[in-house]
């Protein structure tokens, strides 16, 4: 094997790394830095003055029954969204995995969601659920059921967590339809010789056997469902009604730019920058110490 | 304990049929060997037994009732599968138990099975540990255990050996028969391997390309063999083989080359095409046997396996090339040409159009 160095040795892996490096500086560390910066600000309506605070912001967001509340909306938003986008995923893999005709169109067709933009799937949830003009919302009054997500908090919430689960089925797909497939068939085999129907080879060889992959999912549905299902809200509903779908990252678009209170909105994206920090260690030593089974 | 009946069974996959037609019955008790080379259709048969795959066409029995509509769980068998399928996640001891726990047997009598198997197949000192914590061999007889707890009618082995090393396969094998001569369970066994066939075998099907070719003891399918595939695929080295055609007289053969070759019994028409084949281990120096057709055989290449030597060569004037396997002691060079004579009565005669055995 034969090693040429055209660049001098000791600038070239700087050189390297930079553009990376580059782009972490500029578009993760500084922001996050800025706010960590804001959040001990406080600044007055116009931006005229501002005026270094320490943890007032922080004690100001965490005794604000209004945040405390959004914290109960997010933990009911993310479990219904995680369990609802997981659970209909796995169902399909299961489906996906055992059923043999028309499989490639059925698998391609879960995975299209998965392109759509957040608002793009928000608008389509819209045509389909809207009061007056959406074909499922109009059908369900005409038939003397009250529906109207913009008036009903409990609906409100309900569709989101519909339109945010739906958006993420495709990618939960893919994983556990690989994990299934992953499982050498010669196992499930020998579980029916030894007397296992399906429900039970399910639960006590495929179930256990695909775990990793749950768990890995668990994190990632999470992290989404608190952090990337911003546009689908911001679409349907604006957090509305009231507070009924304001989560903790609406919250902080509301704080910051309805309500411009820039310090109390830094020090709720750092709350929540805390969060994401404590769930990718999680998912690291988690991912590190994976078990490989075989 | 279970007799298996196999009425012509076809299977096809789309268009394509890769079990053409199979018949066979096998006793109680019996150990049939299913041999054969890669893709012949060995498995799928196998697996057709178990409830694996459904049958296309015909009837398989087992202790006189029909299973093809049945499950793999109701046909009462246990299968040995080539990569052992073992649960990854559950300990040996679990692995074992599995099906036993399924069947709801009281957990008492289910660590009682588990330990006799486990003393059988000396696994004592492995029941607590995972699959991947152990070696090939180990492995292996985890799922001959998980396989024997069930006290199944049927064993189904799908070259079960065919991962190990050399040394450990003719171990397992050893243990293989034991087991099976012991407990006289009825058992299928699918392997490529010859030598496996012939040791292990009450009787072997030899198949070919989607059809049983023969059935017959290990010795019949060596002394006997129905056709010139069942000649060339037992034995080794292989089986030589000449074209030639009928003498007038029926009872001779002419092959390429000018040599004729008696029968010891008479067989067919004048001029029929016919394949001459002897083996290499029954051409023995010609004066050792009287009265016999010898050949010049040029040696061109020479394999001294120590007790054997291994004689390539060819009879001057024709194409093909000849195979003797000569004692140990015999000297032999390349260049040398060596008179050679068929042991009598080990000549076999086969139909050179549909390669069927004719006579001798
Ligand atoms: N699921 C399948 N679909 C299509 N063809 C198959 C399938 N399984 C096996 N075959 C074909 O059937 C033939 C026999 O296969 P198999 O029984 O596995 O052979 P063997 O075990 O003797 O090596 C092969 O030609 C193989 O390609
Ligand atoms: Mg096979």
């Amino acid at each position: 094997m034969q090693r040429r160095v055209i660049f001098d040795d000791k600038l070239l892996p700087y050189l390297l790394l930079f553009p990376q490096v580059a782009v972490t500086l500029v578009f993760f560390i500084w922001p996050a830095l800025q706010a960590v910066w804001q959040s001990t600000q406080l600044q007055d309506v116009f931006g005229l003055s501002t005026q270094f605070v320490w943890f007032e912001n922080y004690t100001a967001v965490l005794t604000d029954p209004g945040y405390v509340g959004s914290i109960r909306v997010t933990a009911i938003f993310a479990a219904s969204v995680t369990g609802l986008s997981m659970g209909l995923a796995l169902l399909f893999a299961v489906m996906a995995d055992a059923n043999i005709r028309g499989r490639e169109a059925y698998q391609a067709l879960l995975i299209w969601p998965y392109a759509l933009a957040p608002a793009v799937a928000a608008v389509l949830w819209l045509f389909i659920f809207h009061p007056q003009i959406g074909m499922v919302g109009r059908t369900l009054n005409q038939a003397g059921v009250p529906w109207d997500y913009k008036l009903n908090n409990g609906q409100a919430l309900s569709l989101v967590i519909l339109a945010s689960a739906w958006k993420q089925v495709s990618y939960n797909f893919i994983f556990f339809l690989a994990a299934l497939q992953s499982i050498p068939k010669s196992v499930i085999e020998a579980a029916a010789i030894d007397g296992a129907g399906p429900r039970r080879r399910f639960f006590t060889i495929q179930f256990p056997l695909i775990a990793p992959t749950s768990f890995f999912l668990l994190i990632v549905n999470v992290t989404y469902a608190f952090f990337d299902t911003f546009g689908v809200i911001h679409a349907l509903t604006q957090g509305g009604p009231g507070t009924a779908t304001s989560t903790l990252i609406y919250n902080v678009y509301k704080a910051g730019m309805v309500a411009q209170d820039l310090g109390g909105s830094a020090a709720q994206s750092v709350i929540l920058m805390a969060f994401v920090i404590a769930l990718t260690a999680v998912q690291f030593r988690f991912v590190e110490r994976r078990v490989h089974y075989g | 304990m279970a007799t298996i009946d196999i009425r012509s069974v076809r299977k096809s996959y789309a268009q394509t049929e890769v079990i053409k037609g199979i018949d066979c019955a096998i006793a109680d008790g019996e150990f049939l060997v299913m041999l054969g080379p890669s893709g012949c259709g060995k498995s799928t048969l196998l697996r057709m037994v178990a409830g694996l795959e459904p049958i296309t066409k015909g009837e398989i029995a087992i202790g006189g009732r029909v299973v093809n509509d049945l499950e793999p769980k109701d046909r009462n068998i246990a299968m040995v599968f080539q990569n052992y399928a073992l649960y990854p996640h559950m300990s040996v001891y679990e692995n074992m138990a599995y099906g036993l726990k399924i069947k709801g047997m009281p957990k008492a009598e289910i660590d009682a099975a588990v330990k006799e198997a486990a003393r059988i197949l000396e696994l004592g000192p492995f029941l607590d540990r995972k699959p991947r914590q152990l070696s090939g061999g180990q492995r292996q007889r985890v799922a001959m255990g998980r396989a024997i707890v069930r006290k199944p009618q049927v064993f189904l082995f799908d070259e079960p050996l065919s991962n190990l090393d050399a040394k450990l396969r003719t171990q397992m094998r050893v243990e293989i028969k034991r087991l099976q001569s012991q407990l006289a369970v009825t058992s299928l066994y699918v392997t490529h391997d010859q030598v496996e066939a012939m040791t292990l075998a009450d009787r072997i099907m030899v198949m070919n390309a989607g059809v049983a070719e023969q059935v017959g003891t290990p010795l019949e399918v060596y002394r006997r063999p129905a056709s010139t595939f069942v000649a060339g695929f037992i034995g080794a080295p292989a089986m030589n083989f000449m074209p030639g055609r009928m003498g007038a007289d029926g009872r001779s053969v002419g092959v390429d080359g000018g040599l004729s070759f008696t029968l010891a019994e008479g067989a067919a028409a004048a001029g029929r095409p016919v394949t001459l084949g002897v083996r290499p281990e029954h051409l023995h120096p010609a004066n050792e046997i009287p009265d016999a057709t010898t050949i010049a055989l040029r040696v061109e290449l020479v394999e001294a396996l120590g007790a054997d030597t291994v004689v390539h060569g060819r009879i001057e004037g024709t194409s093909g090339p000849i195979l003797a396997r000569l004692p140990g002691t015999a000297r032999v060079a390349i260049g040398d040409v060596l008179p050679l004579a068929p042991a009598p009565g080990e000549l076999h005669l086969f139909d050179a159009e549909t390669g069927r055995r004719m006579a001798a």
